[in-house]
């Protein structure tokens, strides 16, 4: 288990399909105080981004390209994606 | 980044997937049932007219996590050979976007894997699509059935993709 950091993490956050459409961007780096969670780059985008506000409080997320849950932890550097509902098939 | 870089094979293709080189991939002489499963572009009564869907996929999530769930499937049925390709891009109606070949011993196990593969990529695979409807109108399709659509669009529903279910 990785010791959680502190001090400042950057994180670039990728919107996709639908997300991408409504914030008119594909990504975005935000930066949050650790230790941190995929919920706080979501608020922290959703502060910081206008446009963000549009996207759901509790989306869908991946974290360098796993399926996670809002209350996992990040890390410096780490890839946030923001998933709509998956149609894939 | 695409596997092509890496002289691998991709799971994801932007042209016409090709069912021979999928069963070309799993043929084995030890194998004596093989299943196929083509999700189509569907243009149902219910689909309001889909000329065509637009896939798009977290690309490098798409492969990562590919390569997981058929790592879970070889963990389940073992003696399978499974080979799956997911198509991006503009499907007209009726042409397929993802495609599924299993080859196994017996025909259980790979109706099993079969069946188990396409569950996992609607559940895991991170693709989303787009319809294009005759009227010109495009809707964005969530399977969870909440609606999603940008542009007002009159739909009473949009759970039904228009690809098979």
């Amino acid at each position: 288990m990785t010791v959680t950091g502190t001090g400042t993490a950057t994180i670039r956050v990728r919107l996709f399909a639908r997300y991408a459409e409504l914030v008119g961007r594909t990504e975005a780096a935000v930066s949050v105080a650790l230790p941190a969670t995929v919920g706080d780059v979501v608020r922290r985008l959703r502060d910081e981004v206008p446009q963000a506000r549009a996207l759901p409080e509790r989306p869908l997320a991946a974290v360098n390209l796993r399926q996670v849950k809002l209350d996992a932890r990040v890390q410096d550097g780490d890839e946030v994606a923001l998933l709509p509902p998956i149609a894939g098939g | 980044m695409r596997n092509a870089e890496l002289n691998e094979m991709s799971y994801l293709t932007r042209s016409t997937i090709s069912l021979d080189a999928l069963l070309a991939e799993v043929s084995s002489a030890a194998c004596g049932g093989t299943c196929v499963f083509l999700g189509t572009v569907r243009d149902g009564p219910d689909e309001h007219g889909v000329t065509a869907i637009e896939y798009s996929a977290y690309e490098e999530m798409v492969e990562a996590e590919f390569a997981r769930l058929v790592a879970d499937a070889d963990a389940r049925w073992p003696e399978a050979r499974i080979a799956v390709r997911h198509r991006l891009g503009t499907i007209p109606s009726g042409e397929a976007s993802i495609a599924i070949a299993v080859a196994a011993p017996h025909r259980a196990e790979a109706f099993e894997a079969c069946r188990f593969v396409i569950e996992e990529v609607k559940r895991r695979i991170p693709v989303w699509k787009k319809e294009l409807r005759v009227d010109g109108s495009e809707v964005w399709v969530d399977p969870t059935g909440r609606p999603t659509s940008s542009p007002p669009v009159p739909l009473s529903a949009t759970r039904r993709g228009g690809t098979h279910d």
